[in-house]
């Protein structure tokens, strides 16, 4: 992995880490476990990146991984902006996540990537659509967006991988590998940004 | 000018890799994450530059000195034989002499520093030349533990300096570090078994087996950082600091058991190296505390 990437990876994982220690401060306990799930898998997936190199996403366990970043995500948007939507909520991202993991574990082909696209594709509609309807309602500054860019940034990255490591790449292998970096790095800082200046 | 510019720049290429930079470094940073953990004012600079002065030339003094006592440990092993000394670059007395003046200074100024302090990095110093290098390297495999001890004595120093006596924290600081010393030795004995068997060093992997060793190392990483949570809880660090050490001893738990239910050389490399970042990142956590 060239030094530039690891840069990236590191960058990002000090954003996850400010996240985590400051950047959630003030906010419901719920809110505050679902983003340090959320940041603190971003932050440990950034340091065994650093270490492994690529070689970390031949891990069976990357899917799954890619899996709890947008959900606990997800979840922590909601337990903070639709208090009377958590529980509901919850319980998606329970099954959600358990179907998942069934599905990968017990290898059910067509299923598990039509599993895999529901839950991530329901995740990534919340990153990205409540960050905007909090700002069309003035409850956030409108640099709250950049939360929802962050939403489409980490979307996109979680299903390139995890088609990629069910062995069917949206794009290239190589391409894949030199972009997820700057991905995670740009993931990181627009949550980072947005979530400081506009929250 | 330019003469002595050219004999410094010699010197320091040559003396360098005798105190083991990043190592020192290391323990450097664990000293004074000691220091800030007892919350003392930082503004006293003068305390904290001796702290730094003291803790760096000790350090490399005891460093210097073990590579002067395993020279020919060093010269027979594919990965230490081009060390200054074994390569010939440094005499043993230039070595001898750069090992005692750094020693003696670090050792003087600690002492001049604190009494409590001193005494602290005294110990430090024996452990890590007397007992672990000198005494029982070459007898047992189970020297690690002495040089797990030796390893925990800045952080133990810097709190003992902050604090003017040794507390229950310290001790717990310092038993991280013990704990985490295992998985940086004995990563080192299996990667490179054959160059310890060469130079008659016992290690784990040769008096029990590479499985045990794996699983030792995730066992002490994992034990490592469960003790660092207690001494960050002893601290009364903050919750989002907390949050932040939780976060990563869950990355470290993960790959612990990966490698101790998967034993390999890349799984027991990736827990070492995520295991150094981790103690790393926790003395940050502790100094960014003390702030």
């Amino acid at each position: 992995m060239a030094m530039r990437d690891r840069l990236f990876l590191l960058v990002a994982g000090v954003l996850s880490a400010y996240q985590v220690a400051v950047g959630i401060e003030g906010l419901s306990d719920l809110a505050i476990i679902c983003y340090t799930l959320a940041f603190g898998v971003l932050l440990v997936a950034s340091l065994v990146l650093i270490i492994l190199g690529y070689e970390a996403l031949d891990s069976p366990a990357v899917v799954i991984v890619a899996t709890v970043l947008p959900l606990s995500l997800s979840a922590g948007l909601v337990a903070q902006h639709l208090p009377s939507w958590t529980l509901g909520y919850l319980v998606f991202a329970g099954f959600g996540f358990a179907a998942v993991a069934i599905s990968r574990l017990i290898s059910l082909g067509r299923v598990a990537t039509v599993v895999l696209a529901v839950v991530h594709g329901t995740a990534g509609l919340v990153i990205t659509g409540v960050p905007l309807w909090t700002v069309a309602i003035h409850r956030s500054g409108p640099a709250y967006l950049l939360v929802a860019l962050g939403g489409v940034l980490i979307g996109l990255g979680g299903l390139l991988l995890t088609f990629f490591r069910m062995g069917k790449p949206l794009i290239a292998g190589s391409r894949l590998m030199g972009a997820l970096p700057l991905l995670l790095l740009l993931t990181g800082a627009s949550f980072t940004a947005g979530m400081s200046w506009g929250g | 000018m330019q003469a002595a510019m050219r004999w410094i720049r010699d010197r320091l290429s040559r003396y360098l890799p005798m105190i083991k930079s990043l190592q020192t470094g290391l323990l450097l940073t664990t000293g004074l994450a000691g220091f800030m953990s007892a919350r003392c004012p930082v503004i006293h600079w003068q305390v904290l530059l001796g702290l730094t002065g003291s803790l760096f030339l000790a350090i490399s003094g005891s460093t210097a000195t073990n590579m002067v006592l395993d020279r020919d440990i060093d010269a027979r092993m594919a990965r230490t034989c081009f060390r200054p000394l074994p390569a010939g670059r440094i005499s043993v007395r230039e070595a001898w002499t750069l090992a005692l003046v750094l020693s003696l200074t670090g050792i003087g100024w600690a002492f001049w520093l604190d009494r409590l302090y001193g005494a602290v990095v005294l110990a430090g110093w024996l452990f890590d030349v007397m007992v672990y290098t000198l005494w029982l390297k070459r007898r047992t495999p189970w020297s690690i533990i002495w040089g797990g001890i030796a390893g925990g004595m800045p952080v133990l120093a810097g709190r003992a300096l902050g604090l003017g006596s040794i507390d229950w924290v310290g001790v717990t600081l310092a038993l991280a570090v013990l704990l985490w010393i295992p998985t940086h030795i004995l990563t080192f004995s299996v990667r490179y078994r054959e160059d310890y068997a060469r130079a008659s060093i016992p290690t784990f992997p040769a008096w029990y087996s590479e499985d045990f060793t794996h699983k030792i190392v995730a066992v002490s990483s994992v034990l490592a950082a469960g003790v660092m949570g207690l001494a960050a809880y002893g601290i009364g660090m903050t919750w989002g600091y907390l949050r932040v050490l939780v976060v990563l001893s869950g990355g470290l738990l993960a790959l612990a058991i990966t490698a101790a239910c998967r034993p390999s050389m890349k799984a027991n490399f990736a827990l070492f190296k995520y295991a150094s970042i981790y103690m790393l990142s926790s003395m940050v956590l502790l100094v960014l505390e003390g702030i």
